[in-house]
């Protein structure tokens, strides 16, 4: 059988996958600088790696396949990552409180004019500053889920996490969320 | 059979993307009925998915993609390397 072999021209790997490369990244990672190095490390990587490549899967495939490595690498690397921007817990852990709301994290009522406010173009700047104040694993997953909606199984593959370990996340995600536009967006 | 108000509000959250399942579903509304926090919890929860749909839907007016000097860089960075493992 006669399959044609693909070959790997580094030469113009920048004009042909630089851009498709940093879309895939930034739909996951938010951040320029950030994105801007895993495609770099990527190329790079695959310079190093140019001999494994066997020419069945198109450039761009084993490229990605690559990339893909190293945005599990980082979601690794800040998912241990102890201290600094500890998730706030909206709830009692133990004690025969457990799972009941602490008391000034539970929801307190809104202003009546939500629908107003939520047509105001400010509410996405609010937001992102919200969504930043999150530890930065919780914002990951919480932006490729929310805004980038991709499948919930698409995820757990990708970050190789569970999915209950998926939906515990999301949930301190949006307790966390919903208090901070309570404070800064919501208020009576 | 019975829900604490983390529980309870996991199931919201899951259910905000239509992946909690008929019975989580009917866990939650008993739970509701019972807890004013929750059922507060659970209708603020429909607003806040409201405002991230606004948000996809700006943010997906945002173009982004690397700069001529950021791809320069990149290509000087690999053809250094390049030369380096040839």
């Amino acid at each position: 059988m006669l399959t044609k072999k693909n070959i790997l021209n580094p030469k113009n790997w920048i004009s042909s996958h630089a851009d498709y490369l940093y879309n895939y990244t930034i739909t996951r990672v938010n951040n320029h600088d950030l994105a801007k190095d895993l495609v770099q490390e990527t190329f790079l990587a695959g310079l190093k790696a140019m001999e494994n490549f066997q020419g069945k899967s198109s450039e761009r495939t084993w490229l990605i396949s690559i990339l893909k490595r190293k945005i599990i690498d980082y979601y690794r690397k800040i998912n241990s990552a102890k201290g600094k921007a500890e998730v706030r817990m909206n709830f009692y852990t133990d004690g025969e409180n457990e799972g009941d709301w602490i008391e000034e994290r539970a929801p307190s009522d809104w202003s009546s004019e939500i629908d107003k406010s939520i047509e105001n173009d400010e509410l996405s700047i609010v937001l992102d500053k919200c969504i930043d104040h999150l530890p930065e694993k919780y914002a990951m997953v919480f932006r490729m889920k929310t805004i980038q909606q991709f499948e919930t199984e698409d995820i757990c593959k990708e970050l190789e996490i569970t999915s209950s370990n998926l939906w515990v996340i999301i949930h301190r995600a949006r307790t966390q969320l919903r208090k901070c536009m309570e404070e800064n967006w919501f208020k009576k | 059979m019975k829900l604490t108000c983390d529980e309870a509000t996991t199931i919201c959250d899951k259910s905000q993307y239509n992946e909690a399942s008929f019975l989580e579903k009917i866990k939650l509304q008993l739970h509701i009925l019972l807890c004013k926090k929750c059922g507060n919890y659970s209708k603020q929860n429909g607003i806040m998915s409201k405002c991230y749909e606004k948000k996809r839907a700006y943010d997906s007016d945002k173009k982004k993609c690397l700069c001529k000097e950021d791809k320069k860089a990149m290509e000087n960075n690999l053809k250094e390397n390049y030369n380096t493992t040839k």
